[in-house]
């Protein structure tokens, strides 16, 4: 069973959920890495964003503006709880994650009030169905469309930060953001335009995870996991880290799954404890 | 009046009082209403399931208008949060508070196993409409419990005899759920299918928290006859996708337990679905004139069409006032309500005829169904009917009951 094809295929398959996972987990790091806020809250983003793209698929039978829509959407409720909750429990962690966990409850009442409890899956556009077929591999067109999101995504945010001055001023919020504060940089702005667009990202995520992992009430809490897992590995606050751990997760991931079922959070979960013990900040965090 | 006199009276007075109180306490449980205790998740991740449960039980009781023998029927409903601790909890504060005469309802088979003894203990007529765990009614069969709805491998059995007869697929892959039901299934289809000359090849067990089936369905193996898939709720939405996107749709055809296309995730589900051969002991697509009325009302109440779910609570909400009128309304002789409601036997469910065995199963029909688009919706065609199903099959039970229960392991996988 181990053959070539095996482990060209199961790679394939972890590289397109690592993916998946990226969209997800670089907003909850950077949101970390800015604010120091443990957000909880982060899985409802996305399986909020999958639901408001799933009505708008339904009204319009537009998949891109699904995606837009979710995220706009799901950013601005980013931005408000940011603006009118979290500002005013600056630097306490237990209340911020105390906040963000009945957030998360809230939201999940709201979905289920408002979309029911079925379970639904996103309709995808005909040119993104089907496979592409290399001789005997086949390699689903839309998980190739994924890891184009993912990559497209990561050069964007990585030119933002590397390449221009808000970029510049975010890196430094993440470093000392008193400091930051002290030389006039606007940190509060800038937070709140961070957790935004972290929203917004894990979001898009859900409407375009929602097509192959489903939208359906829990969602938020299952992928929350995965999320921490990641941001976790890679270093709390750090993109190349967000970028490293999501491949790794979602290689892991899939590889465990295929080769031992029955230890499928072990292999998850086992090198996750070993990079904590020996660098407890992550692969690419800074103490 | 001494101080004695008064102490006297004063105790008499009590326990007169007491003893009228006991009077209009009896009096008024003889004529006031039947209670009905049931249990269904209403919130949380199986909430859509639940509903489905509440409104076809309420459906059948409104049909009656809440009435029965002359007595009136009260449904008291606990949300048990698809939560096993919480469904015991919720169904002894039904029993010990309410005073329900019936204790019905429950999703999960672990609810299942920990009702069980809970209801010998308190010997309370208990009914399963939808718990579908095999030895429930087989190895650990409870006396105060009747099963209304279905065991597991019940329809499965049917499946592999039907393909073994109808087919020429005889290599077959098993992909299903991990955990009791997807075990109990796979076993049912694997005994008939492998003593009718098929083999199944391969066993994949999908884990209950998998987002991703790529790892699990790319390991599949193409040269399978067909594979047979056992999944419910949003496993099975998002399997039936990912089986046509991992290329495998139209390369092996796809067989199915009932859950995977069942109606409460078939109108969900897209052109993927189509072709999908399946079995249960249900469809909302049946033609007789019961189904068909029952269908049409349900739409009207619930706004979408009935699951399997729906109809064997409906099913389940008129077994129990059958058996109610059996005994003329008297619930309040519990041996005499569990004996009717082992009686029941009636031609006209929407499921069709149903009879009880001596283990508390319906004996019913299983419908071999297919996947099609019918007015530009999906339904379950039912095109085989197989005629009064034990949940034995055709197997002598006592000797059934002498091999080990459908687990993992067993039957054991020979050409894996």
């Amino acid at each position: 069973m181990v053959s070539s094809e095996f482990w060209i295929i199961q790679t394939f398959n972890g590289l397109s959920y690592g993916a998946l996972l990226f969209l997800l987990a670089s907003g909850l790091s950077l949101i970390f890495g800015v604010m120091r806020v443990v957000n909880l809250a982060h899985g409802s983003y996305f399986m909020l964003g999958g639901y408001v793209g799933l009505s708008v698929v339904w009204r319009t039978g537009s998949f891109a503006a699904a995606v837009l829509a979710g995220a706009v959407a799901i950013g601005l409720i980013g931005i408000a709880m940011e603006r009118l909750f979290l500002r005013r429990l600056p630097g306490q962690t237990l209340g911020q994650v105390l906040m963000t966990i009945g957030f998360a409850l809230i939201f999940q009442d709201l979905a289920l009030l408002i979309w029911g409890g079925d379970p639904y899956s996103i309709p995808v556009p005909r040119f993104l169905q089907g496979a592409v077929r290399a001789g005997a591999l086949s390699f689903p067109t839309y998980r190739i469309f994924i890891i184009v999101v993912a990559v497209v995504v990561a050069a964007l945010l990585w030119l933002a930060l590397d390449r221009t001055r808000v970029g510049a001023r975010i890196r430094a919020a993440v470093d000392d953001g008193e400091m930051a504060q002290g030389v006039g940089i606007n940190v509060p702005t800038l937070s709140l335009a961070v957790f935004g667009l972290g929203a917004c990202l894990a979001a898009a995520g859900g409407v375009i995870g929602g097509a192959f992992l489903g939208v359906y009430p829990g969602a938020d809490f299952e992928v929350l996991p995965y999320a921490f897992v990641v941001v976790i590995v890679g270093g709390l606050g750090s993109l190349p880290g967000a970028m490293v751990g999501s491949l790794l997760v979602g290689l892991l991931d899939n590889f465990g799954k295929a080769l031992f079922p029955e230890l499928s959070y072990f292999t998850l979960f086992a090198p996750m404890a070993l990079i904590l013990a020996l660098r407890p900040t992550g692969l690419f965090g800074r103490a | 009046m001494s101080r004695r006199t008064i102490a006297v009276l004063a105790l008499a007075t009590f326990l007169l009082a007491l003893v009228a109180g006991l009077g209009t306490e009896t009096a008024r449980a003889q004529g006031g209403p039947i209670k009905i205790g049931f249990l269904s998740p209403l919130t949380g991740a199986a909430s859509a399931l639940g509903k489905d449960m509440l409104n076809g039980t309420e459906l059948y009781l409104d049909e009656i208008g809440r009435q029965v023998a002359g007595r009136k029927i009260e449904l008291i409903v606990e949300d048990t949060e698809g939560n096993t601790q919480t469904a015991l909890t919720k169904a002894r504060k039904l029993v010990d508070q309410d005073h329900v005469h019936i204790l019905s309802g429950g999703l999960l088979a672990s609810t299942g196993y920990a009702i069980h003894p809970f209801a010998e203990a308190q010997k309370i007529p208990t009914t399963y409409p939808v718990m579908s765990s095999d030895d429930l009614t087989q190895r650990k069969p409870a006396k105060w419990v009747v099963r209304t709805g279905w065991n597991s491998s019940q329809s499965t059995h049917a499946l592999g005899d039907w393909v073994i007869k109808n087919t020429k697929y005889r290599k077959v892959a098993a992909v299903a759920a991990d955990y009791a039901f997807g075990w109990e299934s796979v076993g049912g289809f694997q005994r008939t299918f492998e003593e009718g000359g098929g083999q199944i090849v391969q066993k994949v067990w999908i884990p209950l928290n998998t987002n991703d089936f790529a790892p699990f369905l790319s390991q599949v193996k193409r040269d399978a006859d067909a594979v047979f898939a056992v999944f419910f709720g949003k496993l099975a939405l998002q399997f039936m996708k990912e089986y046509e996107s991992n290329g495998l749709r139209g390369r092996v055809p796809l067989l199915s337990n009932g859950t995977t296309v069942d109606e409460s995730v078939l109108p969900q589900m897209g052109d993927e679905a189509l072709g999908t051969i399946s079995t249960l002991h249900y469809s909302a697509a049946l033609e007789n004139p019961t189904n068909q009325r029952f269908a049409k009302a349900f739409e009207a109440k619930a706004g979408k069409i009935p699951s399997y779910y729906a109809e064997t609570c409906y099913t389940n909400a008129r077994w129990i006032t059958e058996a109610i009128k059996a005994v003329g309304g008297k619930v309040e002789d519990r041996e005499a309500l569990l004996v009717a409601l082992r009686k029941v036997e009636l031609k006209d469910f929407p499921r069709g005829p149903v009879k009880i065995d001596t283990f508390g199963n319906p004996v019913q029909n299983v419908y071999i169904r297919k996947v099609e688009r019918v007015g530009g919706k999906l339904q379950n065609t039912v095109f085989f009917t197989y005629p009064n199903v034990s949940q034995f099959w055709k197997y002598n039970p006592e000797e059934f009951l002498k091999l080990p229960l459908y687990t993992r392991d067993y039957p054991p996988c020979k050409s894996c």
